[in-house]
């Protein structure tokens, strides 16, 4: 009897923790998914897209700041929309200056020249932002009225926490539109297979690239105001760590690959929260959880370095 | 239809090509042969606008064209299909043919296009699910030109057909370049080391050597020429 007892307890906690990692999950998996799309098309690793996905809260924070005054007439969730669509295309346009300024200039010169840049740019954002929006954390608006689920036994879920896993899903959902049944969708996939025939194609590569970017930037933008519903406490340097966990992520499902970086934000939200939620039965303090998905990007490096869902590029000549 | 005037390109300070200058006309298979590196690829990737040439002029169809990017080359009808064929392996046969004809409506002459285009290589319609990586060479090759076909074009640059190939299948894609050329009146400029090859298929030929055109001559007359056989067509 007891042990039916502990048995279940034990099963509920479990999908407990496996809901939140599930919700932490999406978020990093919207991050990753801008990593690696912009690593297909350019083969570089964009350090700078952890700071859009803080631009995006921040754009967050000001439109509800600024149209204040028209969100209090409408519905939340026509709000919410609004806020969150308004913060993509600006996140989104600013991914396509990013691009045109900073990488397109060094477009033929060597890749590491270009992974310097993008160091450099993350840092710019980062500190202009520290000088515009200050230092110190600052309240995220409440955007959902938050309201607990009455959920199964003594698991508890938030309306906001699925509100954020539908969002994301949608938003993977509509990717996956954009990138297998448009023609621009096409012309990335070409274009990260080979940049040569793409153009010979007729695909102007230039906008291809700018339109990825556009494209990544914003899902990074989703992510951060998504985010801030969760945690809601925002400041400039938020991006950092969410940003190079989604990079792993990225890596862990084989980078360049769209459905292998939405698998990975999953798994490295679960294992994260797991290895958090467990930490006293693991023994080792809960703070860990920041080092999990290094521990994975170390392994899968040693392991299988191509990724999970990652092939192993290979041509006939 | 196609005027390239003392061309000249550099690979930093290795000049790849000093004076090319070469003529197709309307209708015509011309084409260029030589040895490796003579710089017959690279005369095809300079008129295409995927090298930047640093001096002389390329015509095509009467307007100045030097140094125009390949997207907007593609649009005027004039499609490069590079050497080793340059398929999007993980794309589909399909996917491969309608990236050929990105630019273009899908209306019923895109549609009727792609019928032409299995009617000549029916291997294609086979396997139109296939993703392009698992195509034999030949194969491959053939939704090269296929692909290149779906752009509608006026001037088609080939670039090394027969490499790689199985010989069977080579024979296969040199007539279906005659028949090409012959239905739809695409003129072509055809690159190949396999001077015997080339010279059989063409009305006019170019012979390359270290970057500058060496001889020229209508191909019967090439074929019959003492140099020329004793160094591209095995004495």
């Amino acid at each position: 009897m007891t042990l039916t007892i502990s048995y279940q307890l034990f099963l509920e906690q479990f999908v407990q923790q496996l809901l939140n990692g599930l919700f932490l999950g999406s978020i990093y998996a919207l991050i990753a998914l801008g990593y690696t799309m912009v690593y297909g098309v350019l083969r570089f690793i964009n350090f700078a897209h952890g700071d859009v996905f803080m631009l995006g809260a921040f754009s967050g924070l000001y439109l509800n700041k600024w149209l204040a005054p028209m969100l209090t007439t409408l519905p939340w969730p026509a709000s919410v929309a609004l806020v969150l669509v308004l913060s993509m295309i600006i996140c989104g346009a600013l991914g396509i200056i990013i691009e045109f300024l900073a990488y397109r200039p060094l477009r033929d010169k060597p890749k590491l020249n270009v992974l310097i840049t993008a160091i450099g740019v993350s840092l710019f954002i980062e500190y202009t932002c520290q000088l515009i929006f200050g230092a110190t954390q600052q309240p995220f608006p409440v955007l959902i009225p938050k309201s607990n689920i009455a959920g199964i036994g003594g698991l508890t879920v938030t309306n906001v926490q699925v509100i954020v896993l539908v969002t994301a899903f949608a938003l993977m959902l509509g990717l996956r539109f954009i990138v297998m049944g448009t023609r621009l969708g096409l012309a990335m996939r070409a274009l990260s297979l080979n940049p040569t025939a793409s153009s010979l194609m007729g695909v102007n590569n230039g906008v291809v690239i700018s339109f990825t970017f556009g494209l990544g930037s914003a899902l990074a933008a989703a992510g951060g105001i998504l985010y801030a519903s969760l945690y809601p406490s925002i400041e400039p340097f938020m991006g950092i760590t969410p940003g190079l966990k989604a990079f792993v992520a990225a890596v862990l499902g084989g980078i360049g690959n769209i459905p292998g970086a939405a698998l990975g934000g999953l798994i490295i939200g679960v294992v994260e929260t797991l290895v958090a939620g467990y930490s006293q039965s693991l023994g080792v303090p809960s703070g860990y959880k920041e080092g999990v998905a290094f521990v994975i990007l170390i392994l899968i490096l040693i392991f299988k370095p191509s990724g999970l869902l990652g092939k192993v590029e290979r041509e006939k000549v | 239809m196609l005027k390239i005037d003392g061309l000249n390109v550099s690979y930093g300070s290795i000049k790849a090509l000093s004076g090319v200058s070469l003529e197709v006309q309307q209708g015509a298979i011309v084409t260029l042969i030589g040895a490796n590196g003579a710089g017959k690829s690279t005369t095809l990737r300079a008129v295409s606008g995927l090298v930047k040439a640093s001096g002389g002029t390329v015509f095509y169809e009467g307007e100045d064209i030097t140094n125009s990017p390949p997207h907007v080359l593609v649009q005027r009808g004039l499609c490069h299909v590079p050497e080793g064929r340059m398929v999007f392996s993980n794309l589909t046969v399909l996917e491969n043919l309608y990236m050929g004809g990105y630019r273009r409506k899908r209306d019923a002459k895109f549609k009727s296009d792609l019928d032409y285009v299995f009617g000549i290589f029916p291997r294609l319609k086979e396997r139109l699910q296939q993703s392009a990586g698992t195509l034999s060479g030949g194969e491959q090759q053939m939704l090269a030109i296929g692909r290149a076909l779906m752009s509608s074009p006026r001037c088609l640059m080939l670039d090394e057909p027969s490499l790689g190939i199985a010989p069977l299948l080579v024979k296969t894609i040199f007539e279906k370049i005659a028949e090409i050329n012959r239905d739809l009146g695409i003129t072509v400029l055809l690159v190949e080391q396999n001077a015997n090859l080339a010279l059989a298929a063409s009305s006019y030929g170019y012979v390359l050597e270290t970057g500058t055109v060496i001889l020229h001559a209508p191909s019967a007359e090439l074929r019959a020429n003492p140099q020329v056989r004793e160094a591209y067509l095995g004495g």
